[in-house]
């Protein structure tokens, strides 16, 4: 399960994010620390989300304390998904 | 002409009991601060100052997030008669040993005596320092009393002088490139007289601000202006607007604001990110004036805007734009207020291959330029050909400019005041034209790279690429491209690479890529790798820029 939520991210980021449609993210890579996702780019993150998976994250949350890369932003998505 | 100190001893005096501002923390309630516990903190770390031997005209630089005790620091310095500077908080991206670096070369050139920081953070901006350097103490906020009743008469700040520096404003930049902008009580004061003129500032003003205070549109307009001109302020961070946009929105509508001033870039995040939930019940109809300042204005951007809040309540004649530098304190110019912001349509070809601003013939291609308004009353402007004579109307040239609220200098850096002031004129290095007594800004002389109103040297950024093993020195060239999608500029990196197996020229990529987005404050957003001998020099064999852009963008044009 969290292996597809992690692809329609990885997708989706490497597109409409980094504008870079070909670019593989690894599923342990760092986004947000690494500076990959800056900070204009973390709220269409968490929109992208909710849209896309139904689930809230709140922008305190927007930080490399709370996910930093999908393997953790998947887990995140599948628990709240309940 | 009075001092910080003499203006804030009057407001603690007279109206101790007014909201000086409301700052909005995250998961917090808000928190009013009367000018009477603004200026208990204050003096808390004036007496902290004082302890720790820091003498009047002495250089403090604060490392501290938006917050309480950033505000304190900066006020306690000024009681003190010390020079407060505001060095940006490390941000999660940044490696720690380039902010150390960054750090070590602001205090060689600033030669502070004192930092502040957090306790946990000591350690970091302890590892920048050298037992030879001008800082003999790291002031620790934990150890800093929370209020102090001011013994105004034993403060250094009332002993300072009007033309005595009050602060240092600093720009972006490392090693060789750090330019601390000297700005004197005078100064800061003949501008806030002018500039509130100009805004028909009156006392049921509301200012609502997420800026940064280490910029000047922050520190100025959304910080020290109202405070100082007891107009009410409401302060929210700018790490936590960027995560959450419509938080300005709902600060508006909740305390009634009137004044905002945001980047360029801020009017396409806020149409494009924030969500109809956030906004119900939100009434934007007390914004009088939304000013556009600090990057290229774009009429597309305010638009956007204006069709996403419209609905809301935001006024069209609420959107106005502003010219504005740290060397002039801040503003030099404001439109909009006297009616509607002037768009002013030029022929496109005259105006690209002649650098004339013809008003558009029927028919012919045209460019809508927005007008950053008319100068302030003390502030005299023209425009200047590269020889220093003075253009005529519509003629695009270099706009310079001369106040009685011009930095005193650059601290400590004598060749960057020579290069930008002459004959009593500072040369702004931005290109623009005069027509109607208003002021269009149309580019950039200097080589500057503006990313969301932040400024970028290109040098700095070209630097970290050439670090890259498969990179070499001297053959990388770094500038801006306007996305307008974003209403900003987007970095670009040229690098000439000689390897050519695809593999190994991705992995170059990828890491300058890291190399610039941990490096810098910025996030790269193209890497493109050519062969030899294809980035353009000058005659004298420097990067020019401008060029590669142009070639780069007819490249990528053509592909």
């Amino acid at each position: 399960m969290t292996d597809d939520i992690q692809s329609v991210l990885a997708q989706q980021i490497a597109a409409d994010i980094l504008k870079q449609p070909g670019r593989k993210l690894k599923s342990d890579e760092a986004l947000i620390s690494s500076g990959l996702i800056d900070s204009f780019h973390l709220v269409d993150l968490a929109l992208y989300v909710e849209d896309q998976f139904g689930v809230r994250i709140d922008d305190s949350e927007l930080s490399a304390a709370t996910f930093d890369n999908l393997n953790e932003l998947a887990a995140l998505i599948q628990e709240r998904q309940g | 002409m009075p001092t910080f100190t003499e203006v804030l001893r009057q407001s603690y005096a007279e109206r101790p009991e007014q909201v000086a501002l409301y700052l909005l923390q995250n998961g917090q309630p808000d928190c009013p601060l009367t000018y009477h516990s603004l200026l208990q903190g204050a003096a808390a770390y004036a007496q902290a100052y004082q302890q720790n031997g820091i003498q009047p005209g002495e250089v403090v630089i604060l490392i501290l997030q938006h917050g309480r005790d950033l505000i304190n620091a900066f006020f306690g310095a000024v009681l003190h008669g010390a020079i407060p500077s505001i060095m940006p908080f490390l941000t999660e991206k940044l490696l720690p040993e380039r902010y150390r670096a960054d750090l070590a070369a602001l205090v060689a050139i600033t030669r502070p005596a004192a930092l502040v920081t957090y306790p946990d953070f000591e350690a970091e901006v302890r590892a920048a320092l050298h037992p030879d350097d001008s800082v003999r103490t790291v002031i620790v906020s934990d150890q800093v009393a929370l209020s102090v009743e001011p013994d105004f008469a034993s403060l250094g700040g009332l002993r300072r002088s009007p033309q005595d520096i009050v602060l240092l404003q600093h720009s972006s930049g490392t090693t060789g490139l750090q330019k601390g902008v000297a700005l004197s009580h005078q100064a800061v004061f003949n501008q806030l007289e002018n500039y509130s003129q100009t805004l028909r500032l009156v006392p049921q003003d509301v200012v609502v601000s997420w800026l940064p205070l280490y910029h000047d549109m922050g520190l100025i307009a959304g910080f020290l202006m109202p405070i100082l001109l007891q107009t009410p302020l409401v302060l929210m961070s700018p790490f936590e607007w960027v995560r959450a946009p419509y938080k300005l929105m709902q600060a508006v509508s909740r305390y009634r604001g009137t004044l905002s001033w945001l980047p360029n870039f801020a009017y396409n995040f806020c149409a494009q990110k924030v969500r109809e939930r956030d906004l119900q019940d939100v009434d934007l109809s007390s914004w009088r004036a939304v000013s556009n300042c600090s990057e290229p204005m774009r009429w597309e951007s305010q638009q956007a805007f204006l069709e996403r809040f419209a609905p809301y309540g935001l006024r069209p004649e609420a959107l106005t734009t502003c010219y504005a530098m740290a060397e002039n304190v801040f503003a030099v110019s404001q439109g909009g207020l006297d009616g509607p912001v002037t768009v002013d349509e030029i022929d496109r070809d005259a105006f690209q291959t002649e650098r004339l601003a013809r008003p558009a013939q029927p028919a012919r291609p045209s460019i809508k330029i927005l007008s950053a308004g008319r100068p302030l009353a003390n502030t005299r402007l023209k425009i200047v050909s590269e020889h220093g004579k003075e253009l005529p109307e519509r003629v695009v040239g270099e706009v310079a400019l001369q106040s009685d609220c011009m930095l005193t200098g650059y601290y400590h850096r004598a060749d960057a005041d020579e290069k930008a002031l002459r004959a009593g004129w500072f040369l702004t290095g931005d290109y623009g034209y005069l027509a109607g007594g208003e002021l269009y800004v149309v580019g950039r002389k200097k080589d500057l790279i503006i990313v969301g109103g932040r400024n970028i040297y290109p040098l700095d950024l070209e630097t970290l690429a050439m670090e890259v093993p498969g990179v070499h020195a001297g053959r990388v060239s770094a500038f801006g491209v306007f996305n307008d999608e974003s209403g900003t500029e987007d970095v670009v990196i040229v690098a000439e690479v000689d390897i050519l197996d695809p593999d190994e020229r991705q992995r170059i990529s990828d890491n300058i890529r890291i190399a610039i987005n941990r490096g810098s404050a910025v996030a790269l957003r193209s890497v493109y790798l050519v062969g030899q001998h294809w980035l353009v020099k000058t005659s004298s064999g420097k990067n020019a820029r401008l060029a590669n852009r142009d070639k780069y963008l007819a490249e990528i044009k053509g592909a």
